[in-house]
């Protein structure tokens, strides 16, 4: 029996542990990634050139990544690796890539989509102004570039990454001027049973609390955004916020970091026509799987936070569980098909316990719905189409549009350049608030190609 | 309980919505059945324009009747639908089409229709975006384009608010006559009667109208749309290829917010059953090539979605409308062939004047349902010739 065709999209923890699995067993995988390099985001890799080491790079998780890099670099001669080249759509058994302004089918018989996450942001009136960041572009901008998004710097959301991210500024020299958070402390507290799942990562979260803590950085929970505005010069000069006692702050700055925890990139599952469902703990909607990562469609498989928002750890073993699934169904005659079972079990018993913790970061940095549902009229919801979110509830209002693909229809937010990714997650609250339903009341996006924007000067293989 | 009016029209696309606000505009009291929601699927999802020239020229009165109504729609419902009229550029790529686009200019004047050639250096002068390959074209000045999404929807609510009873979500299941009316049932039990019924149902039409005793051989198409990001606004005019080369056929206008809306190239496969139609990846990169052709600054922006949806076609290429030869009563409106967004309020009024005086000034007689029983069976062309 010949291996079967097995396409792993993105090369971060869980498309190398996938692609590694795959290898193992003796499948040549094909790996598609948008990025120069392996290693996705939390293991971004600098450019040539750059001087720091692995311990200066990745802190606390420089094993990790060596680990993950290495053994990545080993497989090369095992796979067709495509680095800098875009998933851009899907047909029937083929995926449709594009690198270098060439676009190609590459057929398959199994893919496991290993997508990764972004942001999930919250507008808040004056978001667009320059110098805003979200807070993965700002950590990215450090990693990859070592450059500081400002001189001061605000930090406010919710999440894990705000306090990973603000003490990688202070260590890089770069003044932080708060950390505001909109998660309240009892959050956490009531978090805390799920969070001891992983005693190990809720010390490292504990020890960044610290370091600031430590440098004197301000530090506030259960705070309500109300504005970040802009100077003289219209970049950005303050971020105003209520604290949790309901007085107004103001915190003057150079640049906004601003994110509330991740949401993961769906849309090739969604090209797929996988089923998927909606979290209530996290108000995210994701392919439905098994425990293997096996999602409704047949041979299409995801892993990491490309699902769920599990973090690299988690996505490293839901990349290894997500080949062996790939393996057994579509190669259970090869010697690695069988025999994996005790492999699998071990896997399974530690993403569960990593899943215990993910919910236990839900529970602990919720997503705030309710800020998002208490937005003013005048606030821009859609920055690609500049579609304010009034306009959004004049679309239920007056227009009628029951569910969000509706009001897109009506009123085009989400239908820009990100395609719902970023606005997509507060719309959902402000309809669901104005109509009177439940968040997954008012629907999905419903996912259109291409899979992010592409370039018409796009030719196909053969005309090249 | 069963509800009652004077005329039941069955699917809410662009052409009952209107249906029923032009009965509602002449007093016959409306109740309007759609499966989903106003407008959601080839009304929805098809390019936007309002395009009269290139037509089929017998139907150029109803599309003039139309094009009246388009310049009205604010007086009339409230909203302009992001009607424009910007023209509508007509090119060609060969010197041996010019003779077509200057035969079509001679005959549709004779219809009212008043279209100025221009050449290849007149283009240039007034529409320096346009590509070197282009020879001629026919510009429309009074045709120009409409957002699809807002349209069938924006027609729903004014002819709620005229009066007419609108049920979306309601799936009719059986439609039979009984002595003078029409009994129609929805999935969920209700009951709805008229002594008038119009079917207006698009890619469905024909599930329906088989109950009754009558069918077309009605197929489905997806058409193949997509849009680039927003850029400063400067393509005024819809601009569309003739040709007879269904791989070089592509249009294109842009929206005042910046973003270029495209179709052409061949149709893509649909599933009515489903409701789902999709986008062939071959055929957005061969737009590309089209479009680079007609505009080639384009080549610098990005797409950033496509989609397509569920549009039903005949072997003629022209739609069912009128009443029917053998159903007393019965009156159609679909298949309009992928060109039926230009004719939606023009084909409102004319089945609303049809139903409530018995007659209308337009000629239906090609579009009579009993003409593909008449005829031998015509294969469907696979391609699209036309915008």
């Amino acid at each position: 029996m010949t291996a079967p065709r097995i396409i792993v999209v993105g090369a971060g923890p869980a498309g190398i542990r996938a692609a590694q699995t795959l290898v193992e067993a003796g499948v040549r995988p094909v790996v598609i990634d948008e990025g120069e390099a392996s290693g996705g985001q939390i293991y971004r890799r600098q450019p040539n050139g750059f001087k720091r080491d692995f311990r200066q790079l990745y802190g606390t998780e420089h094993r990790r990544a060596r680990d993950l890099h290495e053994t990545f670099d080993a497989l090369r001669e095992k796979m067709d690796y495509r680095p800098r080249t875009l998933a851009w759509n899907l047909s029937e058994g083929a995926l449709h890539i594009v690198h270098n302004g060439i676009s190609n089918a590459v057929p398959f018989d199994g893919m496991i989509l290993a997508t990764g996450a972004t942001d999930r942001l919250l507008p808040v009136r004056g978001w667009t102004t320059p110098g805003v960041y979200s807070l993965g572009a700002s950590q990215i901008a450090l990693k990859a570039q070592a450059c500081a998004i400002g001189r001061r710097v605000v930090f406010i959301g919710t999440g894990p990454l705000l306090y990973l991210v603000a003490t990688q500024y202070l260590k890089a020299g770069a003044e932080v001027a708060a950390v505001l958070d909109t998660s309240a402390f009892g959050h956490r507290l009531a978090a805390l049973p799920l969070l001891l799942a992983r005693p190990d990562a809720l010390a490292k979260g504990l020890a960044l609390i610290a370091q600031l803590r430590l440098a004197g950085i301000t530090m506030l929970t259960g705070i309500r955004p109300i504005a970040i505005e802009a100077g003289a010069d219209r970049n950005v000069a303050r971020v105003h916020v209520r604290d949790a006692r309901g007085r107004d702050r103001n915190f003057m700055c150079d640049a906004v970091a601003m994110g509330y925890h991740l949401r993961p990139e769906t849309q090739l599952a969604d090209l797929a026509r996988c089923d998927f469902s909606f979290d209530p703990a996290t108000h995210l909607w994701s392919p439905m799987t098994d425990a293997m990562g096996r999602t409704s469609v047949r041979g299409i498989y995801v892993a990491g936070d490309g699902v769920k928002i599990s973090g690299a750890d988690a996505a490293e073993i839901a990349g290894r569980l997500a080949a062996h699934a790939a393996i057994a169904d579509l190669h259970s005659a090869h010697p690695a098909g069988r025999g994996a079972e005790g492999s699998v079990k071990k896997l399974l018993t530690s993403h569960r316990r990593m899943d215990r913790f993910r919910r236990g970061l839900a529970k602990g940095f919720p997503w705030p719905a309710h800020l998002a549902e208490a937005l003013p009229d005048d606030t821009i919801l859609c920055r690609c189409e500049s579609v304010t979110v009034g306009s959004l509830r004049m679309a239920a209002t007056a227009l009628g549009a029951p569910e969000v693909n509706r009001a897109k229809a009506f009123v085009r937010v989400g239908m820009g350049r990100c395609q719902g990714r970023f606005c997509g997650p507060a719309s959902a609250e402000i309809l669901a608030a104005v109509l009177g339903k439940s968040t997954d009341g008012v629907g999905r996006l419903r996912g259109q190609a291409p899979v992010k924007p592409l370039p018409i000067a796009t030719v196909p293989e053969d005309a090249s | 309980m069963t509800e009652k009016a004077d005329v039941v029209v069955i699917g809410g696309g662009f052409m009952g919505a209107a249906s029923a606000f032009f009965l509602r505009q002449r007093a016959r009291s409306v109740i309007l059945l759609e499966r989903g929601l106003i407008g959601q699927q080839a009304s929805g999802v098809n390019f936007g324009n309002v395009r009269r020239q290139g037509r089929y020229l017998p139907q150029l009165p109803l599309a003039n009747r139309s094009r009246a109504i388009w310049s009205r729609l604010t007086e009339l419902i409230g909203t302009d639908c992001e009607f424009l009229a910007t023209g509508h550029l007509r090119i060609c790529y060969r010197r041996e089409d010019v003779g077509e686009l200057e035969a079509y200019a001679t005959h549709a004047r004779e219809y009212g229709l008043d279209l100025e050639l221009l050449t290849q250096r007149a283009l240039i002068a007034r529409y320096p975006y346009l590509g070197p390959e282009i020879v001629a074209a026919s510009l429309s000045p009074q045709d120009g384009h409409a957002n699809p999404r807002l349209a069938a929807p924006a027609f729903g609510r004014a002819a709620r608010s005229a009066g007419a009873q609108i049920h979306e979500n309601t799936e009719v299941v059986g439609v039979t006559r009984s002595g003078e009316d029409f009994l129609i049932e929805s999935a969920d039990g209700r009951r709805f009667s008229a002594p008038t019924l119009l079917i207006t149902a698009g890619a469905w039409a024909t599930q329906l109208s088989a109950q009754l005793g009558e069918t077309a051989p009605l197929v489905v198409r997806g058409p193949q749309m997509g849009v680039t990001e927003p850029v400063p606004y400067r393509v005024e005019p819809v601009v569309g290829v003739m040709t007879n080369d269904p791989r070089e056929v592509i249009y294109l206008r842009q929206v005042t917010r910046g973003n270029i809306v495209f179709g052409g190239g061949g149709r893509g496969p649909a599933d009515a059953t489903a409701r789902r139609a999709y986008v062939l990846p071959g055929n957005i990169l061969n737009q590309f090539r089209q479009l680079g052709r007609l505009v080639p600054d384009i080549r610098r922006l990005n797409l950033i979605r496509v989609w397509s949806g569920i549009e039903s076609y005949l072997p003629d290429d022209c739609p069912i409308m009128g009443e029917s030869p053998t159903v007393p009563g019965l009156y159609y409106a679909f298949g309009f062939c992928g060109h039926g967004f230009q004719l939606g309020p023009g084909v409102g009024e004319t089945m609303a004047e049809l139903i409530d005086t018995g007659t209308t000034e337009i000629d239906l007689a090609p579009y009579r349902i009993e003409r593909f029983a008449e005829a031998a069976p015509i294969a469907l062309p696979e391609v699209e010739l036309s915008e």
